[in-house]
C-alpha cells in the first residue's frame, strides 16, 4: 500500500479554505518544499539574504520592500514574486523545476492576508493532551476513536464495522505475539461472551513470553543488530546477548524512559549493573571494518558518526546525516550542533583499527541459562553449607563427650623408626638421612624399585607405617621428582627374614592413607596389579606430607635380629612417579592408627581445653568431624558446588559495550564530514532548537539520555508512539518514522499523535499499556475490507477508515509456518543459528571464506530473531527486511515474484506445510475434508467457506492423483526438510494433503495480516 | 531505434497485447464492483511500470519524454579493484622515459592516497609492463595485454580523463553505482527501474551478475548496496543472478513436485485469491495474483534464459573459452546478450579481481585473460544481431592505478600499482555514443586529468540521457528531500554522443 502515499493529495493543494490557516498544518510545508531550499536555515544555501522560514526574515525591510507584510498580500515582495510572469522575476525560478500553482498561490495569499503567523514547527511544540472530541454518532471505545472518528467526519466517512472475532484473534495474535492463535485460543474467544473478553486476551496475549520476541525484531533493525561485522572479513561477534536482554525487557515492561537511559548510557549510572552496562551494547551494534589498508581514525570518526545518527533518528527523527557535511537544508541544526552532538559518543576508548569483532570494551555476559544455573548451583551450595553449619555445631555440642571417648588412657609411642641396614633402587642412589629417612637421587627413570633391608628391636610385627616426606630436591618441594611432586606406588611389600632363613611374605590384611588420589588407592599398593597403585594429587603440585600405614592382621612375633625387607615398586605408566623420600616405621599394634596424626591428637587431648593451642582446638575439632561420614560428604559437595559455579561462567560470551575514557577527546568540526578535515574544536551539547540542555544535567551520555526523555522534550515520546502505530497499523500517523523534521508530511492526526504521546509519559512510558490502549480502541478493531468507495476516498488508509491490511514481513509469514505446523521450537534465546538457505550465499559473498552450514534437529525450527544475521549477506528469506548495516525504522513492503518463489520453494515452508499435514491428521480425524478445515484454521483461525473448501479439496484431489500415479515424486516430496515424516498417513495422501497446506500457507490471507 | 522517442513508451503500455490483458485483469477482478476500484487499484496493476505507477498515473510522466533515447538498454562491465590505466588505454611515452625516477612534486601536491602508500612524494615512477601499439583506423593506443579489445578499437571511445573521490573499493563502487559514497542510495539500475518500468513480463528489469578472475589473491567483495534500491521502493532492485543451479534464488520448484503439479496448485490458489479480491477488494491481492504469475513464468524464462545449449559454436568461440563454465565472466557476458535480447534494460556484471597492489606481472595476465575477449566478443555478438546501436556498453573500474610503483623496484615479481582517483579510463559502445574516438586526457604521466574531465556524476547524467532521461528530472523525495542520482552535480558529456 505504500506505494499510494505519493498520489495522496496534500492539504494545500485544495483551493482557498474557509477557516484561518494553520501555518504549521497548511503553509509550512508548502514554503518548505518551494521555498527553502534557498531561502531557508542554510546560511550557505542562501539567495538573495532572504530567509522566510522565520518571521523576522520574512518581515525585514529590504532595498525594495519587505518580503512578507502581514496581512497586505499586494505589498509583499513574495506576492509579487510568485505571480510574476517575467522567467527572470517569477519565484521559484524556472531552472530550479519547482512550481506553485494557483491553488497553492492562493493560500499563500490567504496566509498573508490573516495576518502571516509564524509557529514553531509541529513537532518541536510541546507535547500537550489535547481535548478529546465527541463525534456524534461514532463508536468509542477510548479518546483513540474519537479523534479518529472526528477527523472521518471532515470527509464526511464513517468508521468501518467491528472485524469478525475470528478475524480480531488472529491480528491480535499477530501483532502482539508474531504467532497465529491456536484453536483453542480461537474457540476459548468465540465462546467467552462476556463483556470483558477482548480485553482478557489482549493481556494474555501481552504477559506471553512470544511479546517480547515479536517487539524486538523492529528493535534490532533499528539498532543495526547483527551477528558479524560487516564489511571485508565480516567477522563473528557475540552481540546475541543484548538481544536477548532486549527480549527480555519488552517482556517485563521496562519502562521506555529507562530502556533510553540504559541503552545510550547504562554503564555511566551510578552503580550500574550488570543487565544496565549490557544495554549499551545497542550503541556498538555499528558495523566494524577490518578492510586492509582503512585509516584507523577514518573507521573510528564513521563509528562516532553511525551512533550520532542512529540516536538522532531513533529519539528525535531529524536527518542529522545531512549535517555531516553542511547546514540542514530544512530543519534548524546546524554543522557545527551535529558535531556537538557527536561529540557526546567520541569519548570511548574504542580505536577504529583492526577488525576484531569482540573490540574492548567488552562485557562477559552470562546467558539466561547460566544465570539460571548459577542460581541453582548458589541455591543448592547455601543448603549445603547450612546443614554443614548445623551439623558443626552438633559436633561442637558433643565435643566434650567425644573427646572423652577418644582419648587413650596413656598416650604411649606407637611407631618404631625401622633402622636400615641396606638400601637399592633399581636406577636411583638411595641415601639414608640422619632422621632415619631415605632420599632417592640420581637419574630419575620412569620407573623404579626400591629394596630395603632393615632391622628392628620389637619382639612382635603388627602394622606397619610409610611416611612420604617433601624434600627441597623433589618437584615444587614436593615427594617425587615426577611433574607434581606426586608418585604412584604401585607395590608395597614386607618379607621377614629370620638368621639364615628364607624369607617369608608378611600378608598385609589392611591398609589406610592420609589421603587417596581418586583411583589411586592405597589398596592398589598391595593388589598384586602393578599398573594400579597409590598416589596422593590433590589438584595442585604435592604440599604436605602424607602417610600409610598396612595392617597384618595380627602382632607376629619376630626372632631377635631377624631382617625385615620391604620392596616398594613404582611401574605405573605415569612417568617418573617414584616416591622421592620416605620413612618407615612398625608396630606390634595390629590396629595402629596413622600414626603421626594420632599421636598429635592424643597429645592435644591431654591439654585442658582452655590451654589448647589453635593447631590443637583445630586438630580436635577436625578430627571429630571427619569422623562423621555426613561432614565429609558435605564438605565435598561444597567444594564440587564451589567450582560448579566457577567453571559455569567460564567461556561466556563478549559484548561490547560503551564506557568513556577518563581524559575527554577532543571533538573538531570535520570539513565536509572527512575524518581529517578538522576545523573548530566543539564541546558536547543538543540542537539549539531544541529544548534547553539543563545544567542540572551531566555533559556526557547520560546526561544526553536524559535530555532525550526530559518531559519538556517534544520529540522522543512522538517519535516513539508512531513507530508502535506503524508496526500495528503497517505505517505511522507520521509516514516517516525517521523523519519529524519540517520536510516531514503535514500530519493527518496531531491531536491523536499528541494525546497518544501524553498518555504514553503520564503512564510512566508503559509500552504494554500503551500497546493495549491501541488495540483495545475500534480504530483498532475495524474490518479491513474495503468498498471501491473507501478505497477511492481514503486509498492507503491514512484517515483509518478501516481496518489495516497488509503483508506481514517476511520473519512472521516464517513463524507462522512454523507454528501453526507444530514444528517451532519452543527454546528462547541463546546463540544465533541457521535454518534452511540455498546453498552457497555465503560462499559467493566472502570469496570461499564462509561456509553456511544449516543447523540441525531444533536449531532449524526457532524462531526467525534467532537466526544468525551475517551483515553482508542477510538471511535471504527474510526479503524487504533492512540489512541492519545502518539504523531503519523504516519498514519497505514491496509484492515480487522474488518473494513468491520464496514461500512456495523455500525448504522451510515445504516441510512446514508436511508437517501441517501430520498435524492436520493427527487432530482432525480420517477424513481429508475434516484434515484440510483444520489445516486451514491453524493458518487463518477461520474454518473455510464452502466455495474454498471446494477449492481446496480439489487441490487434494489433483495431487493426490498424481502422487499415486509417481510413488517416487511422492517419497521426495515427503523428504524435503530435515524433521522426520512422522505421520501414519499413507504417502500419496500426505503429500496431497501436504500440498494444499503448502497453498494454504501461500494464500494471499495467510500472507497478510488483516 | 534512432526513429524511435519515449512515446514507444505509452505505445508499449499500450500495445495490443498488454491493453487486452489489462482488459481481462479489469474484468476478471473487478467485475463484481460496478465503476471498478480506480486509479489506485489500476497503478497496482500496472505494478511493473515504475514511476508509473508509483504516481498513480497511467503513462510517463511527460518530463521523461523529452529526450529522444538513443539506447533502449545498458550493459555495464564492471571491473571492481580498479584497472590499471597506465598498463592498459593510457599510453604515455613520458612514464617510460621517467621510469625509476621520482615523482614530480609539482603532480602530487597535498593529494590523499590509500594507507597502504600514504605520502606519494619521493615514489618511483613505473614503466607500463606491455608494449602498447596503436590499432584501428582510428590509431587507438592499446596495450598487448588487451588484443581482443585492441581488435575492436574503432568501435569503442575511451574516456580518459576520468576522475572520481574516494580511494578506497566499496565507497568507490558505491559512488559509481549510486552517485554516493556511503551505502542506502538506489543505484542507476533501480533508478531505470524505477523511471522506465519493464519491457518483458517474464524477466525483472534490472539483472545483476558477478564473477571473479581464478587464482586471483586479493578480491573485493560485492556488496548488494552496488545494486541496492536505497529508498525506492525494493521491487526495483537488481535481481542478481547466481552462478549456481537456480540463478534466481528459489526458482526451482521443492523436490518432488512436478511442472503440472505446481501448474495445478497455482490455477487454484489463483481462483483462491479471487475469492478473497471479491470479498476485501484490496488492489494488493490482485498484484499478488500477478506476481505469483510472474514466478510461475521466471521458472521457466530463466533457466530458458541460462540455457546456452542451443547457441552455435561460432557464437560461444567470441567469447572465449571461459564460455563454458557457469559463473565465468565470459558466461556472463553471454548472459548479458541474451539477457538484451529478451528485454531486460539494465545489466549489471561485475568482475572483481583488479586489485594490483603486487601483481602486475602476474596475476594482472589472468586477469585481463578472462575480461579481454569475453567483453570484445559481447560487442561483436551485439553489433553481428543489430543490437549494439541501441545497447550502451560500459567498461569500468572504480578509479584508477597510480603511475608510481608500489613494492620494491628490483623485485619484479611483486611490482604493483595503488589506488588512483585522479585519473583513469574507461571505455564505451554503442548505444549513441560516438566510437572510434579517445576523449579527454590526463597529464604526460597519467597522474591527473587535465583535458575534457569526466567525473562520476558526468558520466551518470551521460547514461541517463543516452536512455532518454534528464538526470536532474528523475527524482524521489527522501526524507524530506528531492533525491536524485547525480545529487546536485552532473553534465551531459557532449563531446561523446554520436
Amino acid at each position: 500500500m505504500l506505494r499510494h502515499l505519493a498520489i495522496i493529495v496534500p492539504a494545500f493543494a485544495l483551493s482557498a479554505k474557509a477557516a484561518p490557516l494553520d501555518f504549521n498544518l497548511d503553509v509550512r510545508p508548502l514554503l518548505s518544499d518551494r521555498c527553502f531550499i534557498c531561502h531557508g536555515f542554510d546560511q550557505k544555501a542562501r539567495k538573495a539574504k532572504l530567509r522566510l522560514d522565520k518571521a523576522e526574515g520574512a518581515f525585514a525591510r529590504r532595498e525594495n520592500g519587505q518580503a512578507i507584510v502581514p496581512g497586505k498580500p499586494e505589498e509583499s515582495l513574495v506576492w509579487k514574486h510568485i505571480t510574476h510572469r517575467d522567467p527572470d522575476e517569477v519565484m521559484p525560478p524556472p531552472d530550479s523545476h519547482l512550481t506553485l500553482n494557483d491553488a497553492e498561490k492562493a493560500l499563500i495569499r490567504q496566509w498573508i492576508a490573516e495576518g502571516a503567523e509564524y509557529k514553531e514547527h509541529w513537532a518541536l511544540l510541546p507535547v500537550k493532551r489535547p481535548e478529546v472530541p465527541n463525534p456524534t454518532g461514532a463508536t468509542v471505545r477510548n479518546p483513540i476513536d474519537a479523534f479518529v472518528a472526528n477527523r472521518l467526519l471532515r470527509d464526511h466517512l464513517k468508521q468501518a464495522p467491528e472485524a469478525p472475532r475470528r478475524a480480531l484473534v488472529r491480528r491480535l495474535s499477530l501483532d502482539l505475539r508474531g504467532l497465529p492463535p491456536t484453536p483453542e485460543e480461537v474457540e476459548a474467544y468465540l465462546n467467552d461472551k462476556s463483556p470483558g473478553a477482548y480485553k482478557k486476551m489482549t493481556d494474555r496475549f501481552l504477559a506471553s513470553a512470544s511479546f517480547g520476541e515479536r517487539m524486538a525484531w523492529p528493535w534490532l533493525d533499528a539498532a543495526r543488530y547483527a551477528d558479524s561485522n560487516g564489511y571485508q572479513g565480516d567477522r563473528e561477534r557475540t552481540m546475541w546477548p543484548w538481544r536477548d536482554w532486549v527480549v527480555d525487557a519488552f517482556n517485563r515492561n521496562i519502562p521506555w524512559d529507562d530502556l533510553t537511559v540504559w541503552q545510550l548510557a547504562g554503564d555511566l549510572l551510578p552503580n550500574a549493573t550488570l543487565e544496565q552496562k549490557l544495554a549499551t551494547g545497542f550503541l556498538r551494534n555499528h558495523p566494524i571494518n577490518g578492510e586492509g589498508g582503512r585509516i584507523a581514525e577514518e573507521n573510528r570518526v564513521d563509528y562516532v558518526m553511525d551512533m550520532t545518527e542512529t540516536t538522532g533518528t531513533i529519539w528525535l527523527a531529524l536527518t542529522f546525516n545531512c549535517c555531516r557535511c553542511h547546514d540542514h537544508k530544512y530543519d534548524a541544526i546546524t554543522q557545527e550542533e551535529y558535531y556537538k552532538f557527536s561529540a557526546f559518543f567520541n569519548q570511548t576508548p574504542v580505536g577504529g583499527g583492526g577488525g576484531d569483532p569482540q573490540t574492548k570494551p567488552v562485557l562477559e555476559v552470562p546467558t539466561r541459562n547460566r544465570l539460571a544455573r548459577e542460581t541453582i548451583l548458589k541455591a543448592e551450595l547455601a543448603a549445603t553449607r547450612s546443614e554443614l553449619m548445623t551439623l558443626e555445631k552438633d559436633l561442637h555440642k558433643n565435643q566434650a563427650k567425644w573427646e572423652k571417648s577418644r582419648r587413650t588412657s596413656t598416650p604411649k609411642k606407637t611407631w618404631t623408626v625401622l633402622t636400615i641396614n641396606s638400601a637399592q633402587a633399581g636406577k636411583q642412589k638411595l641415601q639414608v638421612l640422619k632422621d632415619g629417612s631415605i632420599l632417592a637421587s640420581g637419574e630419575n627413570p620412569k620407573n623404579d624399585a626400591y629394596t630395603l633391608s632393615t632391622e628392628t628391636d620389637l619382639a612382635a610385627i603388627g602394622s606397619m607405617r610409610l611416611e612420604a616426606l617433601r624434600h627441597e630436591n623433589m618437584t615444587g618441594g614436593g615427594l617425587a621428582r615426577s611433574d607434581s611432586g606426586n608418585f604412584v606406588l604401585t607395590d608395597f611389600q614386607v618379607r621377614v627374614q629370620p638368621l639364615g632363613e628364607k624369607a617369608t611374605p608378611f600378608k598385609i590384611k589392611s591398609a589406610q592413607a592420609s589421603f587417596e588420589q581418586n583411583d589411586h588407592r592405597i589398596a592398589n599398593a598391595y593388589d598384586g596389579n602393578g599398573k594400579t597403585g597409590w598416589a596422593v594429587y590433590e589438584g595442585r603440585n604435592v604440599d604436605r606430607d602424607h602417610e600409610a600405614v598396612f595392617s597384618f592382621g595380627k602382632a607376629t612375633d619376630i626372632s631377635a635380629r631377624a631382617s625385615v625387607i620391604i620392596t616398594l615398586r613404582h611401574d605405573s605408566p605415569h612417568a617418573n612417579h617414584n616416591l622421592g623420600r620416605f620413612r618407615l616405621s612398625v608396630s606390634s599394634d595390629p590396629h595402629a592408627k596413622l600414626g603421626s596424626r594420632e599421636a598429635s591428637l592424643q597429645e592435644a587431648l591431654a591439654v585442658a581445653p582452655d590451654q589448647r593451642n589453635n593447631a590443637q582446638s583445630n586438630l580436635i575439632a577436625g578430627t571429630q568431624r571427619e569422623s562423621v561420614p555426613r561432614w565429609a560428604t558435605l564438605k565435598k559437595q561444597i567444594e564440587g558446588k564451589e567450582k560448579a559455579i566457577k567453571d559455569n561462567l567460564k567461556g561466556l560470551p563478549k559484548v561490547m559495550v560503551m564506557q568513556d575514557m577518563d581524559k575527554p577527546r577532543k571533538t573538531y568540526i570535520l570539513n565536509v564530514g572527512l575524518y581529517d578535515k578538522r576545523e573548530k574544536e566543539v564541546t558536547a551539547g543538543t540542537p539549539a532548537s531544541l529544548p534547553a540542555f539543563k545544567e542540572i544535567l551531566p555533559r556526557n551520555r547520560l546526561g544526553l539520555a536524559r535530555w532525550l526523555v526530559a518531559p519538556e522534550n517534544p520529540l522522543a515520546s512522538r517519535v516513539t508512539v508512531n513507530r508502535f502505530w506503524q508496526q500495528i497499523f503497517g505505517i505511522g500517523l507520521i509516514k516517516s518514522p525517521e523523519n519529524f523534521g519540517t520536510q516531514s508530511e503535514v500530519p493527518i492526526h496531531p491531536r491523536l499523535l499528541d494525546w497518544l504521546a501524553a498518555e504514553f509519559v503520564d503512564s510512566g512510558w508503559d509500552v504494554k499499556h500503551l500497546l493495549r490502549t491501541i488495540v483495545t480502541s475500534h480504530t483498532y478493531r475495524q474490518s479491513s475490507r474495503v468498498t471501491p468507495a473507501t478505497l477511492e476516498a481514503d486509498p492507503a488508509n491514512r484517515l483509518l477508515s478501516h481496518g489495516a491490511r497488509f503483508r506481514m514481513p517476511a520473519w512472521m509469514i516464517r513463524d507462522q509456518a512454523l507454528s501453526a505446523s507444530g514444528l517451532l521450537a519452543t527454546r528462547q534465546g541463546g546463540p544465533p543459528v541457521n535454518s534452511y538457505q540455498p546453498p552457497g550465499i555465503w560462499a559467493e559473498a566472502t570469496f570461499g571464506k564462509k561456509k553456511y552450514s544449516p543447523g540441525t534437529g531444533e536449531d532449524l525450527h526457532h524462531r526467525s530473531i534467532y537466526s544468525f544475521w551475517r551483515r553482508i549477506a542477510a538471511p535471504p528469506m527474510f526479503f524487504d527486511n533492512p540489512t541492519r548495516e545502518t539504523c531503519t525504522v523504516t519498514t519497505s513492503r514491496t509484492n515480487t515474484p522474488l518473494h513468491a518463489l520464496s514461500t512456495l520453494n523455500d525448504t522451510t515452508y515445504v516441510e512446514a506445510a508436511r508437517a501441517l499435514a501430520a498435524r492436520a491428521n493427527r487432530e482432525a480425524g480420517k477424513e481429508s475434508r475434516t484434515q484440510i478445515q483444520r489445516a486451514f484454521q491453524l493458518v487463518l483461525a477461520r474454518p473455510p467457506s464452502p466455495e474454498e473448501q471446494d477449492i481446496l479439496e480439489n487441490i487434494y484431489n489433483r495431487a493426490q492423483v498424481r502422487f499415486t500415479a509417481d510413488p517416487k515424486a511422492t517419497r521426495q516430496f515427503l523428504a524435503n526438510g530435515e524433521s522426520p515424516r512422522n505421520s501414519d498417513l499413507p504417502e500419496p495422501k500426505h503429500a496431497a494433503l501436504a500440498t494444499v497446506c503448502l497453498g494454504i500457507l501461500n494464500l494471499d490471507e495467510a500472507l497478510t495480516k488483516e | 531505434m534512432r526513429s524511435s522517442t519515449r512515446n514507444d513508451k505509452s505505445t508499449k503500455l499500450m500495445n495490443p497485447a498488454s491493453e487486452q490483458a489489462l482488459h481481462i485483469n479489469r474484468r476478471h477482478f473487478f467485475g463484481k464492483s460496478a465503476g471498478g476500484i480506480g486509479t489506485a487499484a489500476l497503478a497496482t496493476l500496472l505494478g511493473r511500470d515504475g514511476l508509473a505507477a508509483d504516481t498513480g498515473q497511467k503513462e510517463v510522466p511527460a518530463f521523461l519524454r523529452q529526450i529522444a533515447p538513443k539506447a533502449k538498454r545498458v550493459i555495464y562491465l564492471f571491473q571492481n579493484g580498479a584497472p590499471t590505466h597506465c598498463d592498459l588505454f593510457d599510453y604515455k611515452p613520458n612514464l617510460q622515459k621517467l621510469h625509476n625516477t621520482a615523482v614530480p612534486e609539482s603532480y602530487i601536491g597535498g593529494k590523499r592516497f590509500s594507507t597502504m602508500t600514504g605520502n606519494a612524494s619521493g615514489k618511483l615512477l613505473l614503466a607500463p609492463v606491455e608494449p602498447f601499439k596503436q590499432h584501428g583506423k582510428s590509431g587507438a593506443w592499446v596495450s598487448n595485454f588487451m588484443p581482443h579489445t585492441a581488435g575492436i578499437a574503432d568501435k569503442l571511445c575511451f574516456v580518459k580523463g576520468m576522475h572520481t573521490e574516494a580511494v578506497n573499493h566499496a565507497p568507490a563502487i558505491s559512488f559509481f553505482m549510486s552517485g554516493a559514497q556511503l551505502p542506502g542510495r538506489p543505484t542507476m539500475g533501480a533508478w531505470l527501474s524505477y523511471g522506465l518500468g519493464t519491457v518483458n513480463d517474464n524477466l525483472p528489469a534490472f539483472v545483476v551478475m558477478t564473477s571473479v578472475s581464478k587464482g586471483t589473491s586479493c578480491g573485493q567483495i560485492f556488496y548488494d548496496f552496488y545494486w541496492g534500491s536505497g529508498f525506492l521502493p525494493t521491487r526495483h532492485q537488481g535481481v542478481k543472478f547466481r552462478p549456481a543451479k537456480d540463478p534466481v534464488l528459489y526458482l526451482s520448484n521443492p523436490n518432488g513436485m512436478t511442472p503440472p503439479m505446481r501448474r495445478e496448485l497455482l490455477d487454484d490458489l489463483s481462483r483462491l485469491n479471487e475469492l478473497k479480491l471479491q470479498e476485501f477488494g484490496d488492489p494488493e491481492i490482485a498484484t499478488r495474483i500477478a506476481q505469483y504469475e510472474m514466478a510461475y513464468r521466471m521458472q521457466t524464462s530463466v533457466p530458458e534464459l541460462a540455457d546456452i545449449s542451443k547457441e552455435p559454436k561460432e557464437i560461444l568461440d567470441l567469447y572465449g573459452p571461459g564460455v563454458h563454465e557457469s559463473g565465468t565472466f565470459a558466461r556472463n557476458c553471454l548472459l548479458a546478450r541474451r539477457l538484451a535480447e529478451r528485454g531486460t534494460q539494465f545489466i549489471q556484471l561485475m568482475h572483481a579481481g583488479w586489485d594490483q597492489h603486487n601483481s602486475l606481472t602476474t596475476e594482472l595476465y589472468t586477469q585481463c585473460k578472462d575480461t579481454d575477449q569475453p567483453s570484445a566478443g559481447l560487442i561483436k555478438d551485439l553489433e553481428m544481431r543489430g543490437m549494439l546501436d541501441e545497447t550502451l556498453v560500459i567498461w569500468g573500474g572504480e578509479f584508477g592505478r597510480t603511475p608510481f610503483l608500489q613494492g620494491k623496484m628490483n623485485e619484479r615479481k611483486r611490482w604493483g600499482r595503488d589506488h588512483h582517483p585522479y585519473a583513469f579510463t574507461i571505455w564505451m559502445a554503442g548505444g549513441g555514443i560516438k566510437t572510434g574516438q579517445s576523449y579527454g586526457a590526463s597529464d604526460d604521466i597519467g597522474f591527473n586529468a587535465i583535458r575534457d574531465k569526466v567525473h562520476v556524476h558526468d558520466l551518470q547524467a551521460t547514461i541517463l540521457h543516452q536512455l532518454g532521461i534528464d538526470h536532474e528530472q528523475l527524482t524521489f523525495k527522501f526524507q524530506g528531500r528531492h533525491f536524485r542520482l547525480t545529487d546536485v552535480h552532473g553534465k551531459v558529456v557532449k563531446g561523446i554522443l554520436a
